[in-house]
Formats: structure tokens, sequence, C-alpha cells
């Protein structure tokens, strides 16, 4: 077994044994999806929620796996010391970096395998969508979101870590467009929650898979910025002790 | 050549010497006790060998490699305990052995290192599920798993119950009886007493004893004993010759060699005297009595 791969293998164990993160990953987008689809509270603007939704929702399911669950587990590890003991063996950073990322890709990969169909199964029917441009906003997503959350762990104490990370999370869920359109926020806020890159990954999906994205040109360059900037953040800020 | 060599070391946080122009060795085959009181300099220097700091001044060499420079050729060889934690939490014993051992180009058997620290029972415990013991096991076992010729264990015993102490002992003295310079990091005296073969005391930032125990304890030939509370340590000191000093509530010390006539003298008089003798121990300091003497504090 090389070195990344028995990285990458502990990785995806501790991702399966950990309920929250699994709750956190794909029972919470999963459930979201199913409630607002079937529960028509949310002020989509569109005949059927699930075409509002859908894109959202997997950018959700983004954001979580990508800055939540990356961004706390690695926060505890290094609380724990695994970073600083990991960093006495040959693993080397690069081959750790690589398997988390690796490991959130996997688990992004699991996510749309069952958000996808469940989305489908509810009644979603994208109209000629571009597969090949969503993929590519969730690789810039999971570029921003992971260095967002690799920030954050990499500065703040275990405890204090999970909240910012939680309340960030939150924070992004309601101002993002995830499942809230722009259109309903205060036109102060709306103006600050198109440069969020969780926006900015709502508005790129729903255009790739919907032809439905608010201000998609912008989109694309605030998601490339953030996927740029927070990686940057995350290098030159991080602490691994 | 030693297999550390750490040569006027230096390290500085911002205006604070933590470590001040150090230097010492530690052989191959051999078991280097690092000792000092809380912020004497020890695990900022163990941490420049192990790589994880940089030497504001100074050489240090591990294995012959510059741990800052050549840290991944160094990892390689290199064992590492650390004092707490190291491990994720929901981690099994087995898959956290296996882990750390395919991490290494020469990395040992798994189950092999499970059962070494005793562990095989508890394979399938997370760390959080494990006693402190076994905690401080698995985490030997990791620094096994690259089977180093280095180790720097940092307190090793700390929490470990009698039987879980004996068993850590044997493995590292096997470590070193295997050829590797184990250096072992603690303030239990007792341990060090038991298991190095060489001893460096740290004080305020600098070495101030460093040598085998037979060495350190040279020259500091002592009588302890103990006896009521209350003896008449003028008229002992007038019929024996020499000066008794009271270290403890009971405990007394003449620091002499100690010479049969001496010992009988002090016998007789206690009996003259209708004291008791409790407890008589007579020879070479302990370990504890020459960090206390050279650090003139407490061992923590």
């Amino acid at each position: 077994m090389s070195r990344f791969t028995a990285q990458l293998r502990t990785e995806l164990q501790l991702v399966a044994r950990n309920g929250e993160q699994l709750l956190l990953t794909l029972g919470i987008p999963v459930l979201l999806l199913v409630f607002f689809s079937l529960v028509d509270v949310l002020p989509t603007g569109t005949d059927e929620p699930i075409d509002f939704l859908a894109p959202g929702i997997v950018a959700l399911a983004v954001m979580s796996t990508a800055m939540v669950s990356l961004g706390i587990g690695t926060g505890f590890e290094r609380t724990y010391h695994v970073l600083k003991r990991l960093g006495a063996t040959p693993l080397g950073r690069p081959r750790l970096i690589a398997a988390k990322i690796a490991g959130v890709a996997v688990v992004e990969l699991a996510q749309m395998v069952v958000l996808v169909p469940v989305a489908y199964a509810l009644g979603w029917r994208p109209d000629d969508p571009s597969w090949l441009a969503a993929v590519g906003g969730v690789v810039l997503g999971t570029l921003a979101f992971a260095g967002i959350g690799l920030t954050l762990a990499g500065r703040l104490r275990g405890e204090l870590n999970l909240a910012a990370q939680n309340g960030l999370y939150l924070l992004l869920l309601l101002l993002g467009g995830m499942v809230i359109p722009f259109t309903k926020l205060p036109s102060g806020v709306r103006q600050v929650a198109k440069l969020l890159p969780s926006g900015a990954l709502a508005d790129v999906l729903r255009e790739a898979l919907a032809a439905a994205g608010d201000q998609s040109t912008t989109s694309w360059l605030v998601l490339g910025g953030w996927a740029i900037v927070a990686p940057l953040a995350a290098s030159t800020l991080f602490r691994w002790d | 050549m030693p297999a550390v060599e750490v040569d006027s070391l230096t390290i500085r946080y911002h205006d604070l010497v933590a470590v001040d122009q150090v230097s010492f060795a530690a052989e191959a085959g051999q078991i280097t006790a690092v000792l000092g009181p809380n912020g004497a300099g020890k695990t900022s220097t163990i941490e420049a060998c192990e790589g994880y700091r940089r030497p504001t001044a100074g050489r240090v060499r591990v294995l012959g490699l510059d741990p800052q420079t050549q840290q991944r050729q160094l990892a390689e060889r290199m064992g590492v305990m650390l004092q707490e934690g190291g491990v994720y939490p929901s981690a099994r014993v087995a898959d956290t052995v296996q882990h750390y051992a395919a991490l290494y180009a020469r990395g040992a058997n798994a189950a092999e290192l499970v059962e070494r620290v005793g562990l095989t029972s508890r394979a399938k415990a997370t760390w959080r599920r494990l006693s402190g013991g076994e905690k401080q096991r698995l985490s030997l076992a990791l620094a096994l798993a690259a089977r180093p010729d280095v180790a720097f264990l940092d307190e090793p015993t700390s929490g470990v119950d009698v039987n879980g102490r004996d068993v850590i002992r044997d493995i590292v003295r096997e470590l070193a009886a295997g050829g590797c310079a184990v250096v072992l990091a603690t303030h239990e005296l007792d341990e060090a007493e038991r298991l190095a073969d060489r001893v460096v005391i740290f004080d305020a930032g600098t070495i101030i004893a460093d040598g085998t125990l037979a060495e350190l304890r040279k020259g500091h030939d002592e009588i302890r004993f103990r006896s009521s509370p209350t003896l008449d340590l003028r008229d002992l000191a007038a019929s024996i010759g020499m000066i008794a000093s009271r270290v403890g509530p009971d405990e007394y010390v003449i620091d002499a060699p100690p010479h049969p006539r001496l010992m009988a003298q002090l016998s007789t008089w206690l009996a003259d005297h209708d004291q008791p003798l409790t407890d008589l121990r007579a020879g070479a300091q302990r370990l504890e009595d020459v960090f206390r003497r050279l650090t003139a504090g407490d061992p923590e």
C-alpha cells in the first residue's frame, strides 16, 4: 500500500466512522432536498421547487464536505496532535493534503450518487444540462470551501473552530442562494450574498444544470477568485500544531 | 559517529532564549535520558532533533542528517512518541498501527507490532476507549512502526500501571539492544535510573550534567536512614564524627562513603539511645538526589 493510499484509506475510515460527519454530508442535504421539494414553503420562484433546489442542494453538499467536514476534522487533528505526529513520518505535507482532497472528492462523489437520483425521484428533469460545467463548478467550489475550512482549522482552537465552521455554514446556507433565492434577500444583503462562494457556486450550478443562473459570468469569476484566494490563505495561515 | 549530535544549539522565541549553546551526543545502542525541570529547554532541543523546530543557531545532526533540510530521509529511520495524543480519537488500534506501518518504506508488520505492545485483545478498540496505559503502548507501537535507527520517546511510562511499565521498559531495552539510539525525555527519575545508560540534565536552557549514572554519582556517596523524628543530631555528630542532616520528618542523610566503621557507629548510637532504625540505605546517591543537587529544585 502506498503512503498516499494508506492516508486516504484512513481519511475515509474516519469519515465512515464519524456519524456527525455523515449526517452533515449526506443526511442534511437529502433531508432538505426531500422536505422543501415536498413542502412548498420556500419562495423558489419556480413552478417546481425541485428545479431550484436540486442545484442549490448540490452546492450545499459541496460546502458541507469541503468546508465544514474537512475543516472540523482537520481542526481536531491539530488539537489532538495528529498532524504533528504525521509530520514526523515520511508522509509529507503534499501527500497529506492530496489524501485529504481525494477523501473530499470521494465523499462528494458519494453525495452525488445519492443526491442526483433522489432529485430525479422527486421530479427533477434538468433541461439540456452541461454536466461538464457542473463538474467544473464543483471543483472550483471544493477548492474555495476547502481553503476556507482549512484556514479556520489552521488558526482556531478545536471547539472555537467547530463553532465557527458551523456558524459560517448556517450563514452561507441562508445567504448563499442555495435554498432561498437572492431575489428574496434585502437589496443590500443581496449584493454581498452574490460575492459569497456559496452564492457563486449555487448560481454556477443552476446555470449549468438548468440554464437559470442569475449572473453566470460574474459567479464564475467570483467562484474562481475564492478558489484561488482561499487555498492561498490556508497555505499561508495554516498552523500544523 | 554518534546517532544524535547536538552542537552549540541555541533556540530563541522572540526575546526568550529557551536553549543556550547546548551540546550533547547520543550513541546507537544506548538509552540516553534527557531530564530537566519544566521550561529547562529539553523539549525544544528534542523537537529540533525531530525536525519540528528550527535552531536559531548551532548544529543538529541525527543519523548524520540535518533534521531541517533532510527531514524526509530522517523520518524513514526515526521513531517518535509524543507525550500525549497524536492519534485520531475515532481510529482503531489495528487500523492506526497498519496506517503508520504503511507510511514507512521498511515498516514493521502491524499485527506483530500490536502483539508486541500487548494490545492484541484491544485491536478493535478506538483510541478514545483506551486506558492511559494502553494509549501509551499504542503511541510506542507507532514509534516502532518505522523499525527505527533512532527513537525519541517523550514520557513513555507516564500514567502507565506497573505491568504496563514493565512491558514498555522491556521494549525500550530491546530497541536499544537492537542497535537503536533511544532518547528518552522524562520527568520520572526512577524511570531514567532503571533504563538509561547515559543521562543529560537540562536546567534554564543549558546542560548542567552529562554522563553515565556512575559518573554523575561519583564522589557523592551517602548514608540515608529513617528513625524517630526527634534525634539529637548534635550528640550523634559528636559520637560518630560526621554531621547528619534531617531531609524529611524522620529521614536523615550523612554525606559520607558507607564505611563499615561509620555504619557500626551509627547503629550503636541509635541502639544506645533506644531509637529505631526503620530504613537504611548506603552507597551511591539516587538519581533524584543527584538531580536535586544539580538543579537545586524539585524534579518537576
